[in-house]
């Protein structure tokens, strides 16, 4: 309500600005032809880039300062930390170019006013100078450029062979996961043999498919690489986990991949921050449609231990669903041909657990 | 019409045949010709169509890009204070817009899919049809023969073409948004599979095509504009224009021209693909996919491909859109600093560099779609050097204003603006351009700061820098300079005000294009922040409207202008207060100094217009000009 009130007064003012300007072009429109004067209108332009300056400055800094928290969420990865350090360390880069150009800038703008009576310095142009302000800015980006390499090399480079694997399918609007079961391999699955109740297309003529199993959240163990295989079946997809600075497009027909190693379970970050709801979140960012702000999973670290609990204590999707394995074995006994042979091509990006 | 129209090419190729140094005086004897012809037809009342509507005056057809791309500009800053609405007030009801947006309201909330045709819509508008076919074509038309000092462009009938294209691309957009199932609600990037399938969103079914078919044309209009501006320049200027005399504005548009013409046709084909995929069942961008209950056919193809595609020219598209704006303010700086531009040749290098760079920047778009990281990394490297000539510009701006002699004309605020927005925005590329910073910053309202102050209001104010600038010698009157002043104030606030929060939202990771972050235990905690966000933008675009009353009042009501108002020494202010068909009454000045002589010691004004030879200024010649006064 107030917002709508100061929005009624921010109005009511430009209205009012309106009225100023028709009594000022009465009282000016016999004046005949332009001739522009400098004057009283300029130095107060050149007194506001100054206001402009301290104020905004000032405000910049208090509102930074305020939200300064509340911009970091708390991070939970390996990686996480050190992206963090680096983001940091490249914002205050920027922060002193940002300060520095701005500074000189609205400053120029008050000190260099028309005057009567002084004239512009004929200033032409300065090699040197030139030289300097483009090597300077190449050295630092080329340092920024290395560390940023760096770290995205290892950060996209090869899962550890010890990784945990889950995989992820994005579908208009949520997200379905599945793990490897027992075999510790993700069977094949087919977009071909997908319907309501095969929601991810299992193809159970595939042995390592049978004993796969999927669940509503995602559970990841702490202080393990965790290898995260993002498929889609639909459009455009992103998981995006803010918190492990994890981000990787689902791609319709082309499987992608992210690892990371988590750092802090979900009761630990509760504890930390006071907050018994806290939850990991994995929020879809890449637009996929109408819903495409709703579709969100919930990721939560485990200690080792009740990680391996939680993954023993899985049915797998044919125990979960007896009707669907008993329709796929009657109909392999009359069909003369196995159904295998076709899918089995498409085996090829479905590689086992471990490797990469 | 039919006699009239082949007679400024005609004048103008003489003209361009004197530039080369042999006959001046025919150049004069047809300028003198065509004018009269001129007169005589603007009596006829048969042929006002073909002088304001179907005109091949570029003065007129500049007018007619910046009329259009005013109403677009309004029409895309109303769909950017609904979704504002939206996320400012999250649970507020809409209901009262219900007369307006009919079923597009449900139950007093916007449906989800409308906004994020609100969205798509807003981002397409902004970017081509004001910031592309608004700003260049406005000012490319409008300064490019005059600075150069041409009678008209290569070929008026294509330019006249250039803005029809245009205009019927602007109807099929326009229409689009009345639609049954909404217009384009894909993004303003169109990723397939999401714009390629009716079943994901209803916004990709007619509404689609519409889009498809609108950028077609729009295409068409862009690419007919470019080739004649480049014709231009390169052939048409005057008796020693050399191109190292050029002015900046020039030079931007020049290569902005050029940027156009090399990328927007891989828009084209990726459209043109993507119209297969729609509708005759090919598959370049679809794979594996069951939707709504079936599974489709397609196999094989890349969605990743299409952002190939559409980046290749989307990134070119940026500096399209800030080029054009960069000449001008370098343009108003050096005239109200009353001093040359510092750095001339090193401007144009660093024109050159980032012209070049952009093209091989795009896959920055794309480090988290699951393409070969190292292809990150060498668009990391690519990316991050942009910020190079960009940053030389920025210092030569600095180094324009120091030890300066300035006057804060309206145009003036704009330039300043333009620089501090720049750098505002621009510094902020430096993360988003790092490929591991990106892994956290893709996608979320970090990159829409990011963009929205670099690109999309440097543009807005380098484009209100020229209309305040250049008004006078579009139609002989002033804006209003109070006016000027408090727009400028309150745009320049609220555009602050609106998008450095937006900076802190995005840090904590908040994703672009939610319709609501409520369901988020990680996004809900900025409810303020968005809603005072809302409020600044709307104020913020209100505000334009001071600006639209400014312009139009003044064109029928302003103050009338003076030949050269700003002092300026630029070719376009020899012109009379309004320019008639074919620019100079008589012949067109010959050129003989370079366009920043301002302030230059020993001369008794402080500006000497390029038309000026150096045996008239002995006072104030460098020895090497005094040699060639000599």
């Amino acid at each position: 309500m107030t917002a709508l009130t100061i929005l009624l007064v921010l109005v009511l003012l430009l209205v009012v600005f309106g009225l100023l300007f028709r009594l000022q072009i009465f009282t000016s429109i016999f004046s005949g032809s332009f001739t522009r004067d400098i004057g009283v209108s300029n130095s107060v332009n050149a007194i506001l880039m100054m206001v402009f300056l301290v104020v905004g400055g000032a405000w910049f800094a208090y509102s930074f300062v305020e939200n300064f928290n509340k911009m970091n969420p708390p991070i939970a990865s390996v990686h996480g930390h050190k992206m963090e350090t680096m983001f940091w360390t490249t914002m205050a880069v920027i922060g002193v170019a940002f300060a520095i150009t701005q500074i000189l800038l609205f400053w120029y703008a008050y000190k260099y006013q028309h005057k009567d009576g002084r004239r512009a310095y004929f200033f032409a142009h300065n090699n040197k100078i030139e030289v300097i302000w483009t090597i300077i800015p190449a050295i630092v980006m080329a340092s920024l450029i290395f560390a940023g390499w760096k770290a995205w090399t290892r950060i996209t480079g090869p899962a550890p062979k010890n990784s945990v694997v889950v995989e992820v399918m994005g579908k208009q609007f949520n997200w379905l996961v599945r793990y490897p079961g027992r075999d510790m391999k993700l069977g094949v699955i087919n977009y071909r043999m997908i319907d309501a109740v095969n929601e991810w297309g299992f193809d159970l003529s595939d042995k390592s498919a049978q004993d796969d199993f999927t669940t509503n959240e995602i559970h990841v163990p702490k202080g393990v690489p965790v290898l995260i295989k993002i498929r889609s079946r639909d459009v455009l997809h992103a998981v995006y986990m803010p918190h492990f600075r994890v981000q990787m497009y689902a791609v319709p027909g082309m499987p992608t991949r992210f690892w990371f190693t988590p750092t802090t379970t979900t009761d630990e970050m509760r504890a930390k921050l006071g907050n018994p709801k806290f939850n990991y979140e994995l929020a879809c960012n890449q637009l996929c449609g109408g819903s495409h702000f709703a579709m969100k999973a919930t990721v939560i670290v485990d200690e080792p231990d009740d990680y391996q609990n939680w993954y023993a204590a899985q049915q797998s999707f044919t125990q979960k669903n007896p009707d669907v394995m008993a329709a796929f074995k009657q109909k392999a006994k009359t069909m003369v041909t196995p159904v295998a042979a076709a899918p089995e091509v498409e085996a090829a990006p479905m590689p086992l657990a471990a490797s990469n | 019409m039919s006699d009239l129209t082949p007679k400024p090419n005609f004048s103008a190729s003489v003209q361009a045949a004197g530039g080369v140094g042999s006959a001046p005086v025919p150049a004069t004897e047809h300028g003198d010709h065509l004018h009269h012809d001129d007169h005589e037809h603007d009596h006829h009342d048969q042929h006002w169509l073909w002088k304001y509507v179907f005109s091949q005056d570029h003065k007129v057809i500049a007018k007619q890009f910046l009329i259009t791309g005013m109403f677009w500009a309004i029409l895309g800053g109303t769909l950017s204070s609904l979704f504002r609405l939206q996320l400012g007030w999250p649970e507020g009801t809409m209901e009262w817009l219900k007369p307006v947006l009919g079923h597009w309201i449900e139950a007093g909330k916007l449906n989800p899919e409308f906004y994020l045709a609100l969205v798509t819509m807003h981002g397409t508008i902004m970017v081509f049809f004001v910031l592309t076919a608004g700003l260049s074509g406005t000012f490319s038309n409008f300064l490019i023969p005059l600075q150069v000092g041409a009678r008209d462009m290569a070929s008026g009938f294509m330019n006249m073409l250039s803005y029809w294209f245009f205009f019927l691309s602007s109807i099929i957009m326009f229409s689009s948004l009345f639609i049954e199932t909404g217009p384009a609600a894909a993004g303003w990037t169109i990723y397939p599979p999401l714009s390629a399938l009716p079943q994901a969103i209803p916004g990709s079914g007619a509404g689609m095509t519409l889009w498809l078919v609108s950028m077609v044309f729009f295409i068409v209009s862009q690419l007919l504009g470019g080739v004649n501006y480049v014709t231009t320049v390169i052939n048409l200027r005057t008796r020693g224009m050399s191109m190292s005399k050029l002015p900046l504005t020039i030079w931007a548009f020049f290569l902005t021209a050029i940027l156009g013409i090399l990328s927007f046709p891989v828009l084209f084909s990726a459209a043109l693909l993507l119209v297969f995929d729609r509708s005759f069942g090919t598959s370049f961008f679809l794979s594996d996919i069951y939707i709504a209950g079936q599974a489709l056919s397609n196999q094989g193809g890349s969605p990743v491909l299409f952002q190939h595609l559409f980046w290749f020219l989307g990134h070119p598209e940026v500096y399209i859109v800030i080029m054009p704006a960069m000449g001008m303010v370098s343009e108003v700086l050096a005239t109200n600093a009353r001093k040359p531009i510092f750095g001339y040749r090193a401007m144009i290098g660093s024109l050159i560099g980032i012209s070049l760079l952009s093209f091989v920047v795009w896959a920055h778009h794309m480090f988290v779609t699951g393409m070969n990281p190292f292809l990150g990394s060498v668009f990391m490297f690519l990316t991050l050097i942009i910020a190079v000539p960009s940053g030389v510009k920025v210092f030569n701006w600095l180094a324009t204003l120091w030890r300066g002699n300035i006057r804060f004309t309206a145009a003036m605020l704009f330039a300043i603006g333009f620089v501090s927005l720049f750098i505002s925005g621009g510094l902020t590329g430096i993360i988003l351009g790092n490929a591991t910073l990106d892994i956290q910053m893709h996608n979320t309202y970090f990159v829409v700061a990011h963009f929205h102050l670099v690109m999309g209001s440097s543009a807005f104010f380098g484009l209100f820098a020229g209309v305040y600038h250049w008004f006078p010698k579009m139609f002989g009157r002033m804006m209003d300079e109070k006016l000027g002043y408090i727009h400028f104030w309150l745009t320049f606030v609220g555009v602050y005000l609106v998008f450095m929060p937006m900076h802190y939202v995005g840090i904590a990771g908040f994703p672009r294009r939610y319709y609501a972050w409520t369901g988020f235990d990680a996004f809900s905690q900025f409810a303020d922040l968005n809603k005072f966000i809302s409020i600044a933008a709307i104020i913020a675009f209100l505000g334009q409207f001071i600006f639209i009353f400014n312009f139009f009042y003044s064109i029928f009501r302003g103050r009338r202008a003076t030949m050269n108002p700003w002092n300026s020494t630029t070719l376009e202010w020899t012109t009379p207060i309004v320019p008639g068909h074919g620019n100079w009454p008589g012949e067109i000045p010959a050129v003989y100094r370079w366009p920043y002589d301002y302030s230059k010691p020993g001369s008794e004004v402080d500006f000497i217009p390029q038309n000026v030879p150096y045996s008239q200024t002995q006072s104030s010649n460098l020895p090497y000009e005094q040699e060639l006064a000599d």
